[in-house]
């Protein structure tokens, strides 16, 4: 009886600890977009600038302006700890970040082109500043 | 009598900075004035930067 618990104890132990494990490849650290941000990304109501901040594309409402401020306070806090690593400038380090992130754009969510204007991405390669990689 | 001379030689010296003040000629920049921002950044620096950034995109794609 009692080698029987033992037994029942060490095997629930067990699943416990394989629960765990699968627990951490399960949930990956990688967060999710707010569905705010998300849903206006996908109407193109924001979109990314060529200067690695996102922006407000159209008429400007205060939800929107709302979304766009927390993404950029928080994007600069991570380009400004990320330059600081690679010994860049703020500035540097963002515009980069601009070149990848028009890049990573969807078919259909807009981005600033070179000149200044909002466009769609297409299935084609964006318009980029010709220094970008 | 002394006042007038006074208010006569401030007349003139007004006369003479306004005359002085025509002279001044300003040169026009010889160098184009460019509006684009960011444009001291060079290339070099944008490729270097360019693993470790799309790198932070990744790790970080609750705000990108």
């Amino acid at each position: 009886m009692g080698e029987t618990m033992n037994r029942l104890t060490k095997s629930m132990l067990a699943a416990a600890a394989v629960a765990t494990a699968l627990g951490g490849f399960v949930a990956p650290a990688y967060a999710q977009r707010d569905p705010a941000y998300a849903a206006a990304r996908a109407a193109g109501q924001v979109g990314e600038k060529m200067d690695g901040y996102l922006g407000v594309v159209g008429s400007e409402t205060p939800e929107l302006k709302r979304i766009v401020n927390d993404i950029n306070i928080k994007r600069r806090a991570v380009y400004s700890e990320r330059a600081q690593a690679n010994n860049a400038t703020l500035e540097e380090y963002a515009l980069t970040a601009g070149c990848q992130a028009i890049l990573a754009t969807k078919p259909g969510e807009k981005y600033q082109a070179p000149d200044g204007s909002w466009q769609t991405r297409g299935a084609g390669a964006p318009m980029r500043d010709p220094r970008c990689p | 009598m002394n006042h007038a001379k006074l208010t006569g030689r401030m007349a003139g010296a007004t006369l003479a900075a306004t005359a002085l003040g025509g002279c001044i000629t300003v040169n026009a920049p010889e160098e184009p004035i460019v509006i684009e921002l960011n444009v001291n950044i060079r290339q070099e620096v944008i490729y270097r930067l360019a693993e470790d950034a799309g790198n932070t995109i990744e790790d970080n794609a609750d705000i990108f």
